[in-house]
This record gives C-alpha cells, structure tokens and sequence, in this order.
C-alpha cells in the first residue's frame, strides 16, 4: 500500500475538488456571517455592560459568562434539535450561524470591554470636558483607540469562528468538512479529508501569522 | 456680577470629605490662581465647576447663571468652560489640528474647513502652527501643552480652567507655557488656575486663593496672601514652597 495512493491520491483529490470548494465556500460564508454578527453583537453587548443601567449591567454580565462556559457543540445541537420542539425550526446554517454568533459574541464583547478599560480615564475626561456627549466620546475618542488594542484579540477570535464551522458538519451542513467526509466515501479513500485539512491550514495560516505580526508590532510601539 | 458662583460646595469621596462647605465669586474676566498643598482639594475644587465630579446636592454651582446640574444644562455649560489638564490628555489618534477641531465639528456642527482655518488660527496663537500635521506624541510636552490650551480655546470658553497645567512639563518647558496663560489673561476669558507657579500667580493672577484641608482658607489680591498672609497656614505653606 503506497502512502501517496491512499492519503494523497491526486486522481481522487481532483475527483473531490468540486465538493470540497462547494463545502469550503460555505464554510467561509457561515464563518464571515458569524465572525460579523459576533462582533457587532459583542460591541453592544460590551458598551451596555459598561455603561447601561445595572440591571442591564448584570444581563450583560450573565449572557457572556453563560455562553463563554457552554460549549458550543452542545449549544449547536441544543438549537437544531431541541428548539423545533419549542415549534423553532432553523436550518442547519442558521443554526450554526446562531450559535457561533451568540458565542462569539460573548467572547468579543469581553474583548471589547478590555479595550475600552485600557483607555486612559483622562481621554473621557478630555472628551466630557470638550463638551462631547456619551457616544461621541465613545466613537469618536475611546473606540478609535480602543480598535488597535482589540484588533489581535479579536482577529484570534475569529482564527477560533472559522474552525469551529466544522462543527456545523453534524447539523448536516454541507461545509467543508462534511464535504470531505462524504467525498471519503463516495472514493473510499481519505485523501479528500487530508485534502480539507490543507485547505484549513491553507486559509487560517496566515491569520496565525498576521496575530503574531499584530502582536509583535502591538508590543513594540508601546515600548518605543 | 459673579460669573461662577460656588455655594456651600461639600464634595465627598465615599466617607471622605474633601470638600468642606467652599464659597466663590469669580467675576468675568477674572483671573484667579489656587495655591495650597496636595491633597487639599484644588484639583476636586476645579473639577466639580464643569461637573468632571459629581458634589453634594444640597451644594450649588452656577456659571453664567446655569446650574451646574446632570442633563442639558451640563452640555450647555461644557461646551463654554474649557479645561486644560496636568497630563495634557490630547487624543493621540488625532493630528494636532484634528485635535483641535473635533470639538467645533462635533459640539457646535462646525464645518470642517470652518473648523480647520479655526484650528490653524489657535495653533498659530499658541505659537505651533508648523506642528499642526504632526501627531502629540511627537511634540515635546511643552509644545503638547500648548496644543491643549488651543483644543481648549476652540469652543471660544468664557472661563478657562487649568489644573496644574505646568507640573507635568521638565522645567525649560514651564515658561514657553505659561507665556501662552499670561498672553489670555486680560482678554476677557475667566481663568480659573490651580498652580505651583508663584510667580505666575503673583504677576497675573487678579486673586490668589489658598486652599488647604477642603477650605478657602485665605483670598485676596497676589500681594495680600503671597506677600503678607495673615493665616499661620498659609505662612508656613508659603514657607515651604519658597524654601524650596
Ligand atoms: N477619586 C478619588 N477617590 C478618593 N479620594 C480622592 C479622589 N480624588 C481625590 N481624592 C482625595 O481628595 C483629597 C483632595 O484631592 P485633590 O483635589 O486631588 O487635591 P489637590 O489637587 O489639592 O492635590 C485628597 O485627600 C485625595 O486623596
Ligand atoms: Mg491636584
């Protein structure tokens, strides 16, 4: 049994592409989706954290801590399979989508808040004393700032949304990486799922990369 | 006629009473300089004027006649007391001119041209229009100084208020600094100044007021409270400072 035949068959990878694009390009509109919704919903979430009433506060509070401990996969299922008995019926991309949003969302709207309390108090004093309202110091003033902080935190993060798409394979979405699984079958050989795999690595590699970069440059600036 | 009036102003920092019963009148155009050691309550003192501090309710602040009060009378009274701080806080994501425009921009829906020929007027004035393209964290912190005093000017502020707005600056720098403070006073601006300078204070300041303890403890003209104070506090502050 030759090493290439069986885990790099390049007949069979051709064979596979089609379906393996089909899946990767769903995998990059519900990671896109997701990775957008999460970040506008954890913007909201993290200025009402900050700054709603404290009821409000505390809703905040708890909605990040419930979805940052759950873990997603039991999440997804919950939304596919239990909420139709709740007369809830959603696709199984929107249901990945949801759930990947409401759990990003958790995890940038920690991001965000970090980075809005690493603002100096003096820069909202500076913007009050001018005399700017509440949100044009949040947007014209504390955000800016704030947006070079988040930016490697939440590029990470979006590193995590785009892998975890695979998990939407077990609602039945044809993404990427049930592509690959069903192309295993239908060749009875592995290659397409090695061929998913580089497809990831392929994709998701140079967002490693720009992080590290990020980081890097992140560091040095603050130091000079 | 008062241009600020404090009343009765008690500030608390939880249990702490830092502020202890402070009564002013400042006329327009006045210029006023608060000495007194640290922790005395100068900086508290400045900060309730445009509300930076929330102060007791039962204590009232007027400027121009509004009551310094949550809501649109605070927007009001923001958008005509300028501050200039001991840290300088410009936005270090603006330009320098971009500092100084945002607040015609966004306050008073200036235009952008309208606000950049302001902006490069007050950089001129202040004596950094060549800056104007470059980013604060170039500047030197003399030159950062002047660019807040000029993002101040921009909302034409009918009183000015500084704290310790040469302590942060190596000492080169204090002059070309305070040379900007002296060239506003007598134009008809209100400058409240809290201050270690005294010899700014005894050549500009129309009253000097020292603080210590969260009181006014003696006010008067520079002569009368640097020169022959009558309170032993303010002596032996004067002392301290002087022998320094
Ligand atoms: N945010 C704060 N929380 C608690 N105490 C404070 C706070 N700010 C100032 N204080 C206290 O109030 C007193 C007056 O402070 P401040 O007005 O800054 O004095 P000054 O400007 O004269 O040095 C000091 O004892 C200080 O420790
Ligand atoms: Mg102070």
């Amino acid at each position: 049994m030759d090493f290439f035949d069986t885990f790099l068959n390049m007949a069979v990878l051709r064979r596979s592409l089609p379906m393996l694009l089909d899946g990767l390009w769903l995998t990059l509109q519900l990671g896109a989706a997701s990775i957008i919704a999460g970040l506008a919903l954890g913007l909201v979430v993290a200025l009402l954290g900050l700054y709603a009433v404290k009821p409000v506060r505390l809703l905040m509070r708890l909605y990040i801590d419930i979805f940052r401990s759950i873990p997603l996969l039991v999440l997804l299922i919950v939304i596919y399979y239990a909420l139709p008995f709740l007369g809830l019926r959603l696709s199984s991309f929107a249901s990945a989508m949801t759930a990947l949003t409401l759990v990003s969302g958790a995890y940038t709207a920690e991001i965000f808040r970090a980075g809005i309390e690493a603002i100096p108090h003096g820069q909202f004093e500076a913007a009050e004393a001018l005399g700017l309202n509440q949100r044009q110091t949040m947007f014209d003033v504390i955000l800016p700032q704030a947006v070079r902080i988040v930016i490697p935190p939440l590029t990470n993060n979006s590193i995590n949304v785009i892998k975890d798409t695979a998990l939407a394979s077990v609602v039945a979405m044809p993404d990427l990486l049930k592509q690959a699984t069903q192309a295993q079958a239908l060749t009875a050989n592995p290659s397409p799922l090695i061929g998913a795999a580089l497809i990831y690595i392929a994709f998701l590699w140079p967002l490693v990369l720009f992080v590290s970069y990020l980081e890097r440059r992140y560091h040095g600036g603050r130091r000079a | 006629m008062s241009y600020v009036s404090i009343r009765d102003l008690h500030k608390y920092y939880g249990t702490y009473h830092a502020l202890r019963g402070i009564n002013l009148d400042i006329g327009k155009g006045e210029v006023v300089c608060v000495i007194g050691p640290s922790g005395s309550g100068k900086s508290t003192l400045i900060r309730c004027i445009n509300r930076l501090e929330d102060f007791d309710s039962k204590s009232e602040i007027r400027v121009d006649g509004t009551p310094v009060v949550p809501g649109r009378a605070l927007a009001k009274v923001r958008a005509e007391v300028g501050m200039v701080f001991q840290g300088f806080n410009l936005f270090p994501h603006l330009s320098v001119r971009d500092n100084v425009m945002l607040a015609p921009r966004r306050v008073r829906g200036t235009s952008r041209a309208d606000a950049a020929k302001l902006a490069d007027q007050l950089l001129a004035r202040v004596g950094i229009a060549e800056q104007a393209d470059k980013y604060p964290q170039h500047l030197s912190g003399g030159q950062q100084q002047r660019v807040a005093i000029a993002r101040a000017l921009a909302m034409e502020p009918q009183v000015l208020l500084f704290d310790e707005p040469t302590s942060a600056l190596d000492p080169e720098m204090v002059g070309e600094v305070l040379d900007v403070m002296k060239s506003l006073a007598g134009t008809g601006v209100t400058m409240i100044v809290v201050t270690h300078e005294m010899g700014f204070a005894a050549q500009v300041a129309d009253r000097v007021i020292f603080m210590d303890g969260g009181e006014v403890i003696e006010t008067g003209t520079p002569q009368q409270v640097l020169e022959h104070p009558t309170e032993s506090r303010t002596r032996n502050f004067l002392g301290a400072v002087l022998n320094h």
